[in-house]
């Protein structure tokens, strides 16, 4: 079990933060945290860090205490914080041989080096890092995240702020390096969250809401399937009264129309069944998965 | 901690504060020293450089605070308070990682001074005519006071995310004990505790270690000094976890 968390309970005044929230991460595993802003994703991750301690409960990395070992702690994980805060008058290189040298490497250029060349930072590595564009100043977030070849990372929103060829590359760099570390990241998009993650945990209000395999969420999370059918032509009014005794009917627009039901193979049947009879060409016919969005905003609100 | 120091030293070089600061010091003690008529040694008369261990303490007030204004509260508020804090180092080993980069700078600005006393020892009549006892007695007492200063403001750099309120509190508190203690000493009303207020200033340690005469009581004022003042920035630095 990488990482262990049991009661985890985090109150600032008399706001709590975190409420009493209980979870497990496996290795390998890569893990999306999401939650609207001040669910408690940043602190929960801070708590991880040791950057700050439980108000009560526990929380182990690779069995370990936070609380108890935070510096063994501290050695296995690599911690990219939110904004990514970084010396910005320091040169790339410089600043990466630093953090190489907090964790004594032994073979500290060789280590720098190679990161560069994973986060792909070889044309800016000789630039001051308050020079670089915010997509680079993140890889260098992440460079120094990785550095030590930690077993856990926890990145905490690693593609804010980037442009769309940007996020695509740092998502396949997490999932490159997900293939054999624990990931647990947090995000707002969620598209990011099916492209990447094995596991999904939505947390609101401090407590979690969800917590699955993305499409386990989504079978959990919506007993209804949506057939979204295209027919050559408008139905006339006769044609849409007798498909609409047939099911739910939605015209959505122009020739589509979303039939709702409980079984997919029945209501494929309906659809082409009723395209027969009426003469249809049925020029379109797939099942509208319920989105990880829509699941988000049902149990976030 | 050697990580974070030479970190530091990079950091103050590539800033160009720590030249800064050792040049300013040098050039207003040399004009104190050499060039303005009220002060200047050569008129004293006297082989001696005591006007650089009466001006130095004044002029540190400042510089010291100026280096040391931003090793917290710029790492606060650019958020790299964070990283630091999350890496597998104790907060004593960032602490003290800091403290020893303030000082080294503090020490090689005062080395260059020595060429003030191979001037003095040089000019003296006859020669060598200079209470070397004296000189390295203040010197001493100008490393420590030094490090009594550095140790204040890191404490004031730690309290606030502010350089600038950081600078103000660092130079108040460096005065306050560099010489208040003096001046409270000698209010009448306080009678017969005059001795012992007096003691409390950095001043009255001071000169008494640039008598030359190292009294391990100076010497243990000092370190306690630091030790309360790194001790309080500890406590403010572990305070996030309150």
């Amino acid at each position: 079990m990488s990482i262990r968390v049991e009661n985890l309970v985090k109150t600032y005044g008399k706001q709590n933060a975190v409420n009493d929230i209980t979870f497990n991460i496996n290795s390998g595993e890569i893990v999306g945290f999401l939650g609207p802003n001040g669910a408690g994703k940043t602190t929960t991750m801070k708590i991880l860090t040791c950057f700050i301690p439980p108000s009560s409960g526990r929380a182990y990395i690779n069995n370990m205490d936070v609380e108890l070992k935070a510096i063994e702690v501290r050695k296995q994980i690599g911690y990219l914080p939110e904004h990514n805060p970084l010396y910005t008058d320091m040169y790339v290189k410089e600043y990466l041989h630093f953090i190489a040298s907090i964790y004594h490497l032994p073979n500290t250029t060789k280590r720098v080096a190679e990161m560069i060349e994973i986060t792909g930072l070889q044309v800016e590595q000789k630039k001051k890092i308050g020079q670089l564009s915010k997509g680079y100043r993140q890889r260098v977030g992440l460079a120094q995240a990785m550095i030590h070849n930690p077993s856990v990372l926890i990145l905490d929103e690693p593609t804010s702020g980037l442009d769309p060829n940007q996020i695509v590359e740092i998502r396949n760099l997490i999932t490159t390096i997900g293939k054999e570390k624990t990931v647990m990241l947090s995000t707002h998009i969620m598209q990011e969250v099916e492209a990447m993650c094995t596991r999904v945990m939505i947390v609101n209000k401090g407590n979690i809401v969800a917590n699955g395999e993305p499409h386990e969420l989504k079978q959990q999370f919506s007993s209804d399937i949506i057939l979204v059918v295209k027919f050559n032509q408008i139905l006339n009014k006769e044609q849409l009264k007798e498909l609409e005794n047939m099911a739910e009917v939605k015209t959505a627009n122009n020739n589509e129309y979303h039939l709702k039901g409980k079984n997919e193979e029945a209501l494929k049947a309906l659809a082409f069944n009723f395209a027969v009879k009426n003469q249809l060409m049925l020029s379109e016919m797939k099942v509208s998965e319920n989105s990880l969005e829509d699941i988000f905003k049902n149990v976030t609100r | 901690m050697f990580s974070i120091l030479k970190k530091e030293i990079r950091s103050f070089l590539s800033s160009l504060i720590a030249i800064i600061v050792i040049v300013v010091f040098l050039i207003a003690n040399s004009l104190f020293l050499w060039v303005f008529k009220e002060t200047n040694i050569l008129d004293a008369g006297y082989a001696n450089i005591d006007p650089l261990f009466d001006l130095a303490p004044i002029i540190f007030i400042f510089l010291i605070s100026a280096i040391t204004m931003r090793s917290f509260s710029e790492e606060k508020k650019s958020g790299t308070f964070e990283i630091l804090t999350t890496k597998p180092l104790t907060d004593m080993s960032i602490i003290m990682g800091k403290y020893l980069a303030g000082l080294i700078i503090v020490i090689f600005a005062i080395l260059p001074t020595l060429v003030y006393y191979y001037t003095v020892y040089t000019l003296g009549l006859p020669e060598g005519n200079l209470d070397s006892g004296a000189v390295w007695g203040s010197y001493l007492g100008l490393i420590l006071l030094s490090a009594g200063y550095v140790a204040i403001g890191l404490f004031s750099s730690i309290i606030t995310d502010n350089q600038i309120v950081s600078f103000i509190i660092s130079m108040f508190l460096c005065f306050f004990f560099y010489s208040t203690f003096d001046y409270l000493g000698s209010f009448s009303f306080f009678k017969d505790s005059d001795f012992f207020i007096e003691w409390m200033g950095i001043s009255y340690h001071y000169r008494s270690i640039s008598k030359g005469v190292i009294d391990s009581r100076d010497i243990v004022y000092f370190l306690s000094l630091i030790g309360l003042f790194l001790w309080l920035t500890k406590i403010i630095f572990s305070s996030r976890k309150w």
